[in-house]
């Protein structure tokens, strides 16, 4: 058997990340690979595309269920779907409550401790948003994923995000294996998109691994909790996906430990592509009213 | 009333003198608003039958009187087994205050432990800063051979990365590079005790072993695991071992630290197993556990590295005995001798002495799960039942291995496991269907003035007698041991039930 391949997907929330690793990982299945997915993020839609399910019961909800995790057998939470792709959710608490994060914690440690991690080639950890806490940088710690692939796109948010991540990743990097595997831009149609991704990964030493163009069938496929590459093998979209997974696949050990960039420099970064104006400081706090008066005076 | 310097009185007398009878029975009747007396006695007798031992059996949002610790005393009790070893626990200080006062108020010793003594902004921030200060600190105050790290609730809830921490700690100086600084995470929300040791245990060897070549020798390894007699049965268990000639390495040897010697030279660290015989284990033929449910993930690593690995539960008696002396002899090629062979004849001859008092009593056990198996396979051997035999950390494996061992004779016919249940839950058993005598640790003082079953201390921890810790409880003599401390307590209710002159003293003899 291979080694075991373990890599993450992060990225602000709403950015398309579980549907772009869920297609991606449909693609990696199709080149004959054995894949778990690792939900991390409390919603549990992680999995739904490659289950054809609302939300598969989660590790959590179940050990609240029968007591404690230690009472949870393996086959209690994992789903096959999609290619024999083996599913689990780590899920968690209902928002304002508890604590997300050692859900992640707890979950990934009783996948280890039952042996989930034997017979696959692929784990994939689909991680919440942003790095929050410790918990949440469970996957990137010693022995888990050894590349990260940070989900973006040209909005300003998204960007941040890709920054801050790469900060977790940069501090968990020294001391373990962790590596940033490079960026996925998700087209949302925003001004020099491409361009500017480009020159995000530059900044943070990585490379856009690929741009996948906003197509709405991947839309017609998720109303069906289906990936493209089930829905529409064929289609244009699937193919973008398949390579995607190509690259991603030939890109191991090639990750690399990034070099996050200030707020200031990714504000500098949006100046040169010219997407944002430079600040006039002069106007800065003024009102309509203040700055009526001011044009009128001279 | 006043207290005289020549002679203060104790609370036991003073409480007992008219101004404070008075003064108690007054705070009760004006400030205590209590239900009347008839009430509370009504209820009370309403807690003992059947009625309510359906209903408490059928509680579930609630554990009253766990007989249970958590995991980060089990990582303590295991870091202080190797040599100048001192436990670092990460985490705030009140943990570890608890972990040093429950030790010493057991083996009668101060317990060394350090925190990292995280607090409101680590809990914000992580705990890094308190680990690399923490590290450095302990390395240089208390000059430390290797720091063992582990972890409470705290630490775990906010994800602290024990691996990274260390390292980046490292990186900083906090100490030197090749110093070794093994960890385990222990939840203290997750398992027990024995889960805890198992985990640094596991965090220790695995810590030395890790990407070494193993080259089998002849030395075998011994874990005794979570036991509260580890002083006395370590010190056993050396004994057969030298009887035997065999070569061996004790891993966590904690029994000469909680059993320092008062010479007039304060010791931090004593004894313990060698960390050179800690990385050289890697080598042994085999490794045997005492107790199967504190080593299972330890033995499974060990396993891995082409060991043969063999668990015991907790072995007490004859039979449980010679198997134990019996696989050590398959195990190293290595005859029994006639000493242990001589002793194994003592030890029936005592029980046969004594047969007649302890045949057809029945027993209610609690405790960690390997304790409660190899008491309860002893008390079938004696002809005793053990009628009840509940483990707050024992699981569904444990309960199927204990009703197995029920199975196999008939002293177990009437008896029952109970998994995951509490002191409270043993308040309705023993309350519903007595038995004559109930073996747990301190904690049971509760259930005998309750119920009145008679406690007869045997487990962790023993608060309120002491000394037993020194002697054993495994091998022929420690089993020699256990019957003695058990037949004391069953002449000790003989006496008392037929003391009173000229109406029960036709029994109150001088020979039993």
């Amino acid at each position: 058997m291979a080694k075991l391949r373990q890599i993450a997907f992060y990225g602000k929330g709403g950015i398309g990340k579980s549907t772009t690793s869920q297609n991606t990982l449909a693609a990696l299945a199709d080149l004959g690979q054995k894949i778990l997915i690792v939900g991390c993020d409390p919603k549990a839609d992680s999995t739904r595309l490659i289950l054809h399910a609302k939300a598969q019961d989660t590790i959590l909800s179940l050990a609240a269920e029968a007591g404690s995790v230690e009472d949870l057998e393996l086959e209690d939470v994992m789903k096959v779907g999609y290619k024999d792709i083996r599913c689990v959710e780590s899920g968690g608490p209902e928002p304002g409550v508890g604590c997300a994060g050692r859900g992640v914690i707890t979950s990934i440690n009783f996948l280890e401790e039952e042996g989930a991690y034997e017979g696959i080639d692929y784990v994939s950890y689909d991680v919440l948003g942003d790095v929050v806490c410790g918990g949440f940088a469970m996957p990137i710690r010693e022995n888990k994923a050894q590349e990260i692939y940070i989900v973006m796109s040209g909005e300003m948010m998204a960007m941040y995000a890709a920054n801050n991540i790469s900060k977790g990743i940069l501090k968990y990097a020294n001391s373990g294996g962790v590596r940033l595997g490079g960026l996925v831009c998700n087209e949302r149609q925003t001004d020099k998109e491409l361009e500017l991704a480009e020159s995000l990964a530059a900044k943070l030493g990585t490379k856009l691994i690929h741009f996948v163009p906003r197509d709405n069938i991947v839309q017609h496929a998720e109303l069906r909790r289906m990936t493209v590459l089930e829905y529409a093998p064929d289609s244009k979209q699937a193919q973008e996906y398949r390579d995607l997974a190509q690259k991603i696949h030939n890109n191991s050990g090639n990750g690399i430990i990034p070099t996050p960039i200030t707020m200031d420099e990714l504000e500098d970064m949006l100046m040169e592509h010219g997407i944002m104006k430079p600040v006039d400081e002069s106007v800065v706090g003024k009102t309509a009213a203040e700055l009526a008066a001011e044009a009128a005076a001279a | 009333m006043t207290q005289d310097v020549q002679n203060v009185v104790d609370h036991f007398n003073l409480f007992r003198s008219p101004e404070y009878k008075d003064m108690f029975a007054d705070k009760r009747k004006n400030f205590e608003f209590a239900h009347p007396d008839e009430k509370v006695e009504e209820t009370a007798e309403w807690t003992k039958g059947w009625e309510y031992r359906k209903l408490n059996f059928e509680r579930e949002a609630l554990t009253v009187n766990p007989a249970k610790a958590c995991q980060p005393l089990g990582a303590v009790f295991v870091a202080v087994g190797f040599e100048g070893t001192i436990p670092f626990v990460h985490g705030s200080q009140g943990c570890v205050a608890y972990y040093r006062s429950h030790f010493s108020r057991h083996f009668k010793e101060p317990s060394s432990c350090v925190s990292s003594s995280m607090t409101e902004d680590a809990a914000v921030f992580g705990g890094l800063n308190n680990m690399i200060d923490g590290l450095a600190n302990t390395h240089a105050m208390y000059k430390p051979k290797m720091i063992a790290v582990s972890t409470t609730c705290m630490a775990e809830v906010i994800g602290d990365d024990l691996n990274g921490f260390i390292s980046t700690a490292r990186e900083k100086g906090s100490v030197p590079a090749d110093f070794p600084v093994p960890y385990a995470h222990t939840p203290a929300f997750v398992g027990s005790h024995i889960t805890g040791y198992d985990n640094a245990l596991k965090g220790i060897v695995s810590h030395f072993w890790e990407g070494k070549e193993r080259t089998p020798g002849e030395k075998i390894n011994f874990i005794g695991g979570f036991d509260g007699y580890t002083v006395g049965n370590l010190r056993e268990v050396k004994r057969i071992f030298d009887l035997m000639g065999v070569n061996y390495t004790i891993l966590a040897d904690n029994s000469d630290v909680w059993d320092t010697p008062a010479d007039g030279e304060f010791r931090m660290y004593d004894g313990g197993t060698t960390l050179d015989d800690a990385k050289a284990a890697l080598n042994a033929k085999a490794t045997i556990s005492m107790q199967q449910y504190c080593t299972e993930k330890t033995l499974d690593y060990i396993a891995k590295t082409g060991q043969e690995t063999v668990a015991f539960n907790h072995p007490v008696g004859v039979a449980a005995t010679d198997k134990f002396l019996m696989e050590l002899s398959r195990i190293t090629g290595l005859p029994i001798p006639d000493a242990l062979t001589k002793e194994r004849g003592r030890l029936v001859d005592a029980i046969a002495d004594s047969s007649a008092h302890i045949h057809g009593k029945k027993f209610a056990i609690y405790g960690d799960p390997d304790l409660c198996y190899g008491l309860a396979g002893f008390l079938m051997e004696l002809g005793a039942e053990p009628t009840h035999v509940l483990s707050t950390n024992g699981g569904k494996e444990w309960a199927v291995k204990m009703q197995e061992l029920f199975d196999s004779s008939p002293f177990g016919k009437t008896c029952n496991v109970y998994a995951g249940k509490d002191l409270w839950h043993m308040r309705s058993l023993l309350n519903t269907e007595p038995v004559d005598f109930l073996i747990g640790n301190t904690y049971g003082k509760y259930l005998e003035r309750d119920t009145g079953t008679p406690l007869i201390r045997i487990g962790f921890p023993v608060f309120d007698r002491h000394h037993h810790h020194r002697y054993p409880v495994w091998g022929y003599q420690g089993t020699m041991n256990t019957l003695v401390w058990i037949l004391d307590k069953i002449f000790d209710e003989m006496d008392k039930s037929t003391i009173v002159p000229a109406k029960t003293d036709y029994s109150f003899d001088i020979i039993r």
